[in-house]
Parts: C-alpha cells; sequence; structure tokens
C-alpha cells in the first residue's frame, strides 16, 4: 500500500504547529496504525528529520496513552479501538490520511501529536477515590453483597481507560463522559455512597476549572470511546450532581 | 563470607510474618512527616507503595514515565488475581495457595516470602471491594471466582478481561486521595537515570524530564524500585512498549544484585506473530483454557495444507485432530502451567504441525465449548438441545458473555471471526521471574534501596502461576514493604532533610549528562530500534523458550559485540533537551544490552531445566524438564562489577522445611 | 438550558393545543385565546416569565456556544463530526437562531399588535377578533411558508433537544429509551400540526 500522509508537526507548546506531507510505501494490510507510523520514523530517522512524537505505550488497547485524530475522528475509522488496535486494512492503497493530535484547550500539545493529559489527572485528585485507609483492616470482601446488575454496571463504567477521545471528538471538548464515569461507577457500589456528594461536586468544579466545555448530549463521545462508556453515565452523573445541589 | 543475607525470621512458617511484624521497629507519626520516600514506577506495586506510604505519613516522590501514572502496564493483566479466600469452599487456604505457588515455581523461589504472600492475599481483596474495584459478582452479590492454570480450586477473582486496569485503578485512586492531600508528589513523563548513594545508602535519584529533557536531582531517606520486568529485552513481548530495566539495571550497577535473571515466563495464549514489521504481541488471557481446546493436526500433510490456505481447521475431523495438552497431561489437561503450555506447542510447530504462514501457531478451539454451553442453555431454558442451530446460538452467546471482550480483540487484529474458526495462538515473552534481589524485608544488597513487584526476583521462582502477579505487586505494595520500610527508616529520623548539592548528587549528575551527550552526538547510521530488534532476534532464538550451551555460548558473544556497535553506530535524532523518544528509547536499549549478557551468562551457569528455563541438555526421553536440585537449589545473585560481561556470581541457598520438594508433575 | 428547554416545550403544548382549536370551532378558539389574552394571571405573572424562559433560553444558548468554541481554540483542520453524531445535535446552535428569528418575526406579528391593541391605544375588548385575526395571517402564502419551514427548524431542535433535556436533568437508564421515543413523537407531531394550523388556514380563508 501506498499512502499519502498529512501529519501536525509542532516542536513544543508554545510554539505554532503545521501540517507536513510524508509519502510511505510497503505499508501492509496486517500492520497497525501505529506500526505503519514506526516505519514512518525509521525511514524519517534514516533521512535525518525529526520523527513524529506521538503517544503509545500498550499497543493492545488498554493503557490508553495513544491519542491520534485520523481523518476527523478520534483512534480513527472504526469504533471499539483505540489507535493502537486500528489495523491497516481499514486503508485503501492511495489513501490521504490527516492526522492530527487530540484538541482540545485543556490538552496542550507538548510536541507534535503527544499531548498532555493532567488535567484528566486532576480531575481524579479532586474526588475520584474513596476514602478508604490501605491498612488491610477493612471488614471481609463478601461482608456487603451487591447486587450482580449493579456490580456490572459500576463495572462498565469503570472500564474508562482515559484516552480523552470523548474530549476530542467532543465538538464541545467536554470531559464529561470521563468524569461521569468515574462518579457513575462509585454511585452503582454502597462503598461510594458516604462521599457521594462531595465527590461529584468537586469533580465537576475541577472539570469546569480546567477549562472543559459542557454537554450537549450530541452522543459523540460514546459512538468513539474505545471501551464503549454509555452517555447515560452523564445523566447518572447529572442527577447525583443535582442530587448533591439540592 | 557469603554476601547475601536474606533475613528470614526464625520460628514455624505460618507465624513467621506476624513475629516479624511485631517484632520489627517502628516510626512514630511526628517522625514520619520529616522522612521522604521516592518511588520509581506506579504500576500495582509502585502505586500501592505509595498510596500506602502517604497514608502512613512519609513524604512520597512518585514517578513514572507515562504521561499518568495509571497507564503503568500492570493494566494489561486480563484474567484475575490470585487470593486464598476459599469463597467456593473447594478446599483452598493459605496453606495450598503457598504450596501451589512454591510447585509452580518449580521449588525455585524462597519458602517465607511465598508464605507470607499467600497470608496477605485475603487482605488484598477486602482493601480492593473497599476501594470500590468492580469484581465479578454471582447473583447472589458475591464475589465470583474463577480457575486458572496449574491449580485445581476455584480462587481468581477478576473483573471480566480487565482485572488488572480495575487494581491499578483502585491503586490509582488511593495515589490520587494521598495526592490531594499533598502527600504525594507525583513526577510523571519522568525517567529515573541513576540512584544516588551517600555513604553507602542509596539517599536519592536523578530524573530526566522526558519533557523538556531536564535533568534533575531527587533526595529521599529511601528508594522504591518498582518498575517492573524486562520483558521487552526479546523486542517482541507481551509488555508495553515503553517497558524497561532501567531503573532497576541502575540500581544493579550500583550494588544491587541481580537475581535468576534467565528466568522468563513465555505465556502460551498470544496471537501469533506477523511479519517483520510487528511492535509487539497481543497476549490473550489464561483464562481462554478454561474453555478452550487446543489442538493442532495429526498429520503433518494437514498442517501444511493448511499452511498454504488450501484446507480450513473446521474441516479437519476430531480424530485427525491432536489436542496433545490432554493427550501428554490428562491431570490437568489444557490447564497446565504455563511453561509446559508454551513449550508444548514450540514442540508441536518445530516438528512441523503449525498452523500459520509462518509455521508458529496453534489452534485454541472454542467449538466444543460452544456446544457443551449451548445444550446447557437450551436444557435450563426449556428449549430444544437437539437442535444444532439454536444450541449453537445459544452455546455463543454465553461464550460472548464470559470472553467477549478477548474475541473482539483477537477479530480486531486478526481479520478472522474465533467464533467460526479456531483462534491462533503461540508463545510469547510475557513475565520475568527474575529481578532485583531482595531480603525478606524487600531491601536490595544496596542499603534504603527497596525492589517491589515484577521488579524483583520475587516469589514466583522458576516459573508463574496465572493471576498471581497482580497478587504480588499488591502483596509488596500494599501490605508489606509499608512494614519492612519502617524497619529501616526508624533508623533514619534524625538525619534530617537530604540535600541534593551533595557531591554524590553532583558527580551522579555528570556521569548521566556525559553519557546522555555522547549518546546524541553519535554519528551513527541505524536506529534504535534497529539494535532492538536485534537483540531480541537473539534473544528469543538462543535464550527463549529452550536453551542450550551452544546457543548460549555464542549469544553471549554476540550481544556483546551488539552493545559494542550500538555505541558506535547508534543514530539518534533530535537535541537533549526536548521531547526525544528516541533517545529515551536508547538509554533503555542500551540497558537491555547489558542485561542481555548477564542473561545468557545466567542461562548458562544453570545446567538444569527448571520452569521457563529449559535446557535441551537436561530433559527425559519424552521431553521432560530435568530439575537438579542437588547443585541447583539457590537463586543466582549477581553481582555488577564494573564490566556487563564478568559479573560476580553469589548463591542463596533455598530451603524448604514446610514443603516436600517433588517432581512437578501434570500428568 | 434543560430546564427553560423543559418550560418552554411545556408552554409549546399548551400552544398547541389552543391553536388546534382554531381548525374545527372558531368560537373555542375565541373563548381560550380571549381568556389567554385578557386573564391577569396569565398576562401579568406567565407571560413575563415565557418571555424570560424565552430570553433565557436562547441568552444562555449563546453564551454557552461562546463557552464551548474557547474549550477547544485550535479546531481541527479535519473533523467528521457526522461518523459519530447527528447533524441537528451539533447545529442546535444554529436550528435555535432560525427559531429565534422566527420568534421575532411572530413578535412583530402577533404579539406586538396585540401589546398594542391591549396596552398602548387600549382599543376596547371585542372577545371574537381572535380568530379572524389568526386566518388574516395565513391569508398571505409567503407568511405561511415562513411560519412551516421555521417549524421543520423548531422539529429538528426538538428532536435533539427534548431528549437532551432529560438527560442534562439526570434521567437515567429506567426511563430512557421511552424518553427516546416520546420525544420522536412529540417532535414530529407538535411542529407538524402547526404547520397543518398554518396550511388549513391558508386553504380555508
Amino acid at each position: 500500500m501506498k499512502l499519502y500522509l498529512k501529519i501536525w508537526r509542532q516542536t513544543n507548546t508554545d510554539s505554532n504547529g503545521s501540517f507536513q506531507n510524508y509519502e510511505i510505501d510497503e505499508i501492509t494490510p496486517d500492520m497497525s496504525f501505529l506500526e505503519m507510523m514506526d516505519v514512518l520514523n525509521e525511514k524519517l530517522i534514516m533521512e535525518g528529520i525529526d520523527p513524529v512524537a506521538f503517544d503509545h505505550d500498550c499497543r493492545e488497547g488498554i493503557c490508553g496513552s495513544c491519542s491520534l485524530f485520523i481523518n476527523g475522528r478520534a483512534h480513527g475509522p472504526d469504533t471499539g479501538i483505540t489507535t493502537c488496535q486500528l489495523h491497516m486494512r481499514k486503508f485503501q492503497d492511495g489513501d490521504s490520511i490527516v492526522i492530527e493530535p487530540f484538541r482540545a484547550s485543556s490538552f496542550p500539545v507538548i510536541k507534535d501529536l503527544v499531548v498532555d493529559r493532567k488535567s484528566f489527572d486532576r480531575i481524579q485528585h479532586a474526588g475520584g477515590y474513596i476514602s478508604i485507609n490501605t491498612s488491610g483492616n477493612t471488614q471481609d470482601a463478601n461482608t456487603i453483597p451487591i447486587r450482580k446488575e449493579d456490580a456490572d454496571n459500576a463495572f462498565d463504567a469503570a472500564t474508562c481507560i482515559g484516552c480523552g477521545a470523548c474530549v476530542a471528538t467532543c465538538k464541545n471538548a467536554s470531559a464529561m463522559l470521563f468524569v461521569s464515569a468515574k462518579v457513575s461507577q462509585f454511585s452503582y457500589l454502597p462503598q461510594g455512597q458516604v462521599e457521594a456528594k462531595d465527590r461529584v461536586l468537586n469533580m465537576v468544579k475541577q472539570m469546569d476549572e480546567e477549562g472543559f466545555g459542557n454537554c450537549t448530549n450530541t452522543g459523540a463521545c460514546e459512538v468513539e470511546c474505545p471501551k464503549g462508556i454509555s452517555i447515560k453515565n452523564i445523566a447518572r452523573m447529572n442527577k447525583e450532581f443535582l442530587k448533591a445541589k439540592l | 563470607m557469603n554476601k547475601l543475607n536474606s533475613k528470614i525470621p526464625n520460628g514455624p512458617l505460618a507465624g513467621k510474618w506476624t513475629n516479624h511484624k511485631g517484632k520489627i521497629n517502628l516510626v512514630s507519626p511526628s517522625n514520619k512527616r520529616n522522612i521522604d520516600v521516592i518511588v520509581v514506577g506506579t504500576g500495582l506495586a509502585g502505586a500501592s507503595a505509595s498510596a500506602t506510604l502517604a497514608e502512613l505519613g512519609y513524604n512520597v516522590k512518585s514517578f513514572c514515565f507515562q504521561d499518568s501514572p495509571r497507564r503503568a502496564h500492570s493494566i494489561a493483566a486480563q484474567g484475575g488475581i490470585n487470593a486464598a479466600k476459599n469463597y467456593q469452599g473447594d478446599g483452598d487456604s493459605t496453606y495450598r495457595l503457598f504450596y501451589d505457588t512454591i510447585k509452580g515455581g518449580d521449588y525455585r523461589s524462597r519458602e517465607a516470602n511465598v508464605y507470607r504472600l499467600a497470608e496477605v492475599s485475603g487482605n488484598i481483596i477486602d482493601q480492593c471491594v473497599a476501594q470500590g474495584v468492580p469484581f465479578a459478582r454471582d447473583y447472589g452479590g458475591l464475589l465470583d471466582n474463577r480457575s486458572f492454570g496449574g491449580v485445581q480450586v476455584s480462587r481468581t477473582f477478576y473483573a471480566k478481561g480487565q482485572t488488572g486496569q480495575q487494581l491499578l485503578l483502585g491503586a490509582y485512586s488511593a495515589m490520587n486521595r494521598q495526592i490531594a492531600r499533598g502527600k504525594i508528589k507525583m513526577y510523571s513523563r519522568h525517567e529515573m537515570m541513576d540512584v544516588v548513594i551517600v555513604k553507602g545508602k542509596a539517599r536519592g535519584i536523578i530524573a530526566r524530564n522526558l519533557v523538556n529533557g531536564e535533568i534533575e536531582r531527587h533526595s529521599a531517606h529511601a528508594v522504591v524500585i518498582a518498575s517492573g520486568g524486562y520483558g521487552n529485552i526479546f523486542f517482541l513481548s507481551t509488555n508495553a512498549m515503553g517497558s524497561n530495566v532501567s531503573a532497576a539495571w541502575k540500581i544493579h550497577k550500583k550494588g544491587a544484585f541481580f537475581a535468576n535473571p534467565c528466568f522468563t515466563q513465555i505465556h502460551p495464549t498470544c496471537i501469533p506473530v506477523s511479519g517483520d514489521y510487528q511492535s509487539k504481541l497481543t497476549l490473550m488471557s489464561e483464562s481462554l483454557r478454561n474453555d478452550g481446546r487446543i489442538w493442532v493436526p495429526k498429520e503433518k500433510a494437514d498442517a501444511k495444507l493448511i499452511r498454504e490456505g488450501k484446507l480450513s481447521p473446521v474441516d479437519i475431523p476430531e480424530d485427525k485432530r491432536d489436542y496433545y495438552l490432554e493427550r501428554k497431561y490428562p491431570a490437568f489437561g489444557n490447564l497446565v502451567p504455563r511453561d509446559i503450555a508454551s513449550r508444548a506447542a514450540k514442540e508441536r510447530c518445530d516438528n512441523g504441525y503449525g498452523v500459520n504462514k509462518t509455521g508458529e501457531a496453534v489452534y485454541l478451539d472454542f467449538s466444543h465449548a460452544i456446544i457443551r454451553y449451548g445444550e446447557e442453555k437450551a436444557k435450563v431454558s426449556g428449549l430444544d438441545s437437539s437442535d444444532s442451530k439454536l444450541v449453537s446460538k445459544l452455546g455463543k452467546e454465553i461464550v460472548k458473555q464470559k470472553y467477549g471482550n478477548l474475541f473482539q480483540m483477537y477479530e480486531k487484529i486478526v481479520d478472522e471471526n474465533p467464533y467460526e474458526l479456531p483462534m491462533k495462538i503461540y508463545p510469547a515473552v510475557h513475565y520475568t521471574m527474575g529481578g532485583v534481589w531482595v531480603d525478606y524485608n524487600l531491601m536490595t544488597s544496596i542499603p534504603g534501596c527497596f525492589a517491589i513487584g515484577e521488579a524483583n526476583f520475587s516469589d514466583h521462582g522458576a516459573n508463574r502461576l496465572g493471576a498471581s502477579a497482580l497478587m504480588q505487586g499488591l502483596a509488596d505494595g500494599y501490605f508489606v514493604l509499608p512494614y519492612t520500610i519502617g524497619d529501616y527508616l526508624s533508623n533514619e529520623i534524625s538525619t534530617g532533610e537530604i540535600s541534593t548539592d551533595l557531591p554524590e548528587f553532583d558527580k551522579s549528575e555528570k556521569e548521566i549528562s556525559a553519557k546522555l551527550k555522547k549518546l546524541i552526538s553519535n554519528k551513527g547510521e541505524k536506529s534504535v530500534d534497529f539494535y532492538h530488534k536485534k537483540l531480541g532476534k537473539i534473544m528469543w532464538n538462543k535464550c527463549g523458550m529452550s536453551r542450550n550451551e551452544k546457543d548460549l555460548k555464542s549469544a553471549i558473544k554476540e550481544i556483546k559485540e551488539l552493545r559494542e556497535d550500538f555505541h558506535k553506530n547508534v543514530k539518534i535524532p533530535g537535541g537533549l533537551n526536548e521531547f526525544n523518544e528516541q533517545l529515551a528509547k536508547a538509554t533503555r536499549v542500551s540497558d537491555f544490552l547489558e542485561l542481555g549478557e548477564l542473561f545468557a551468562i545466567d542461562a548458562l551457569e544453570r545446567n538444569e531445566s527448571c520452569g521457563g528455563h529449559f535446557r535441551e541438555e537436561f530433559q527425559t526421553d519424552d521431553g521432560e524438564a530435568i530439575r537438579d536440585d542437588k547443585k541447583f537449589k539457590f537463586v543466582s545473585a549477581w553481582e555488577y562489577n564494573d564490566d556487563p560481561s564478568k559479573p560476580i556470581l553469589h548463591k542463596e541457598d533455598l530451603e524448604y522445611e514446610d514443603i516436600e520438594i517433588k517432581t512437578r508433575s501434570y500428568k | 438550558m434543560a430546564l427553560s428547554g423543559l418550560f418552554l416545550v411545556v408552554f409549546l403544548t399548551q400552544h398547541f393545543l389552543i391553536n388546534v382549536t382554531s381548525v374545527f370551532s372558531e368560537d373555542i378558539f375565541n373563548k381560550l385565546s380571549h381568556f389567554m389574552g385578557t386573564n391577569p394571571l396569565v398576562q401579568f405573572v406567565l407571560q413575563p416569565i415565557l418571555i424570560f424562559g424565552v430570553i433565557f433560553h436562547f441568552v444562555m444558548g449563546f453564551y454557552l456556544e461562546i463557552l464551548n468554541a474557547k474549550s477547544r481554540k485550535n479546531n481541527y483542520s479535519k473533523f467528521s463530526g457526522g461518523s459519530n453524531s447527528s447533524w441537528i445535535s451539533r447545529n442546535m446552535i444554529f436550528s435555535g437562531g432560525v427559531i429565534l428569528v422566527f420568534l421575532i418575526i411572530h413578535f412583530i406579528d402577533f404579539w406586538i399588535p396585540e401589546m398594542n391593541y391591549k396596552y398602548v391605544e387600549a382599543l376596547p375588548e371585542d372577545p371574537n377578533r381572535y380568530f379572524e385575526e389568526l386566518v388574516h395571517k395565513f391569508e398571505s402564502p409567503l407568511k405561511t411558508a415562513i411560519y412551516s419551514f421555521s417549524f421543520i427548524f423548531l422539529a429538528l431542535h426538538l428532536l435533539h433537544g427534548f431528549s437532551s433535556s432529560f438527560k442534562t436533568v439526570g434521567v437515567d437508564s429506567k426511563y430512557y429509551n421511552l424518553i427516546q421515543k416520546g420525544t420522536f413523537l412529540f417532535s414530529v407531531i407538535i411542529p407538524a400540526g402547526f404547520v397543518f394550523i398554518a396550511i388549513f388556514h391558508n386553504l380555508t380563508a
């Protein structure tokens, strides 16, 4: 396969970036998208050009590091996957591919396609935990039975990998799906009830301070979420929020 | 004199940990406030240790190279975490978990450590549930368990195929709580470059900020290494791209002994390699072996036709299939431990029975499970269980519930539907049992420097059982280190703050800067990946699933040559003071190139086959491992001696008081 | 947004129910209109609330739109919004804008003359004038067309906005699917009804 790549290059956070065009050959359909990027970088290094920086780590769709916006979509033209799980068989020989970083004011670009997602961490610091001591003196794990349905719902919300695709794809760059996933997870569990009010208020406050946009329920986030987290979690967080406020 | 003192407490096995905890020194809360601890790595061990130490009152500085502590590679663990809760009432106990772990590890782990691990395992589950980790539950609302390879009880707790992720998020949330309290200072996108030793004690680290390339000095009263394993030395492994040995290797070069480097686990159920460009291998949970049956064609001719794409596996009748694990190991069948399953797959493929283009794959077949579950479901629902279409549909639904995410992952990568065609799998490097040598208190041979989780030589001996890595990481971080580190730190209460202006910090920083400058100004012509791939090939071909003297000797030579070539000919683009992934990678590969040699030396030294270490010279006529307890019942702890080629071996004899040493048999 | 939106939905329903009577009974329509036009509670309490609701809804809409735009200062060069969300949901500001323009026309058409009639010129109340006025407005095919066109946008606005507001106020799992269906029916029937009334009077006038 031969491909025409248009990639965002930016030296650092403070510099202005621009698109650069690259041609690449000998790509096979079985390659993952990031392996295609490896091939490109290998070529660039040999030509004495600075390779394209992009975040990646586990390459099996679970760490949430990879973050590319490919041809107008977070994690590229497929659903339910991260970029590392995208394979070149989704493209045709001779295709042009536009590769941009996840764009949001709360995700400043560090270099090229690498963005800083610390804002997500800071939201978690604001309340994404249950204040239980790690002493090992907790009660037996089976003391409190939890309805299977609730446990499953909590799990489904908890599968968020914090990649930021929801923010990247949202026309408002809203982080509601991310925040609601955590709030919702704890709201289904008895352990989460004690701090429920403070949690939702503090996390939402931090989210707003970070400069994320507002949710207008377009539903783009749940389509692009690699873990298929439902937008229902946003409704659930809104409920928790209103409950806490009233 | 033996330099190794494992400091195992006296007394009966079952009471060792309790007695030890009761007797070791403590640090009072007011003193803890004046003590700093550095933790490198934020996987299960690092995150849980950071959170717990901060909660106890120490000032913790946490480092990770990822952009967030939540991304450490512990998240990739799928299957589950073991704990001797005996919730299923199937005869599990602390002793049985201990016994299984020692036996699974082929009698090459330290008895007292393993017992402690089994002892605290139950606590982990309590802790995690309290943190809101959404473990799978049954309809009664209680925790569910599954069984895992190498054992005969169901003691594995799980959260669908995301157990590692959920446990790490639990530990990460505990960390977040401490970060919010200001007790943990988090340094993400930072790489530890060296440990600083002052008057024989670990007193801090030199770190590089990966965003702007700045070299930073950080001091502390103790340094904890929780940087994971070194499986990436093979280039292709199930580890993350960034997983590296550097932190562990840096402390090794400063005096910490490195133990059993050759003990590597090759995981049997991974997606096979598809081409040269491949950057990593994807593991699929071992839990698949609960329901999947592994086979290859009985006839070589059939295998050949399959490889050529002229025959489909579904067209091979039952009597022409060789369910080789069930044939060779009737007692455990498809659930034999990982090392055995991996080697058996290799043996079949080497003999020409492989089933993909490269000839390196075997089948993992769910068709029987689909029928079995389908019939059961049809009967329960009062439907016609003789309707094969209906049975197949119902069965697939149940298989989907159990393994849906894994099947989906497989389909995305391989582009084949595993509900219709059997999966193709092949072993891949997964976990390293070897690591930094530690005593019972998890302290390395450098005073004040600790190693936890996969980074230490751990409790798994020569082979780790499934679902035990998560258990060990969390046990070390939540329940062991926080006690034992206090014993050391109790002597540090009057030390006061440690200055980063000490000459030792100066010297260390200068060395690092010089090394980086040399790398970046090297006018070579080959990329870092070129060397990494080459090293990986040597390791896989000569130090992989089976090893022999000739290959190991040539590997030692080749790695040494490759290392020298690397320093002459590597080409690193970009500059020092910027985000430069190639430079970061180069420092890691340079460490792998040193470790590789030690790895091969260790494998050559160990003239026996045990666990993940299989020496072709030491096998029975039917290909089973021959362990030599007379000569090799010890931990090989290697001391660095200025040159990676000349390590000094120290032996820690392993004594088993409460367990009878047997030949491991899963027949 | 959601609460004011839901409030406006209630108003819209009420408005529709009154208007629809004009199709089959001139008398009922006149009676209801007279009541709405002269009842002090409606005129001096509900009407200001309604006006406030409308203003709040669109001012907030614009304000949030600006805020949201700020949360992504550098835009994508390629953005395939259509692959994961509906055009309607992404363009509420646009459909809302059209509705706002319509409202202004509507005010000039109905409300200002009405206010003028009642409070500025203080003409004597004729309880039977409403129907004639209504029919008179729809005599022009152009006006009927503009009116109908605007209601298509109202339908689009409602299709997303109605169910979306339930999500915003936190209605999750239980009634979720019911609301989706209800939204669809409501968003089609009410605007279509208004259009029907307009065309009906245009044709029968």
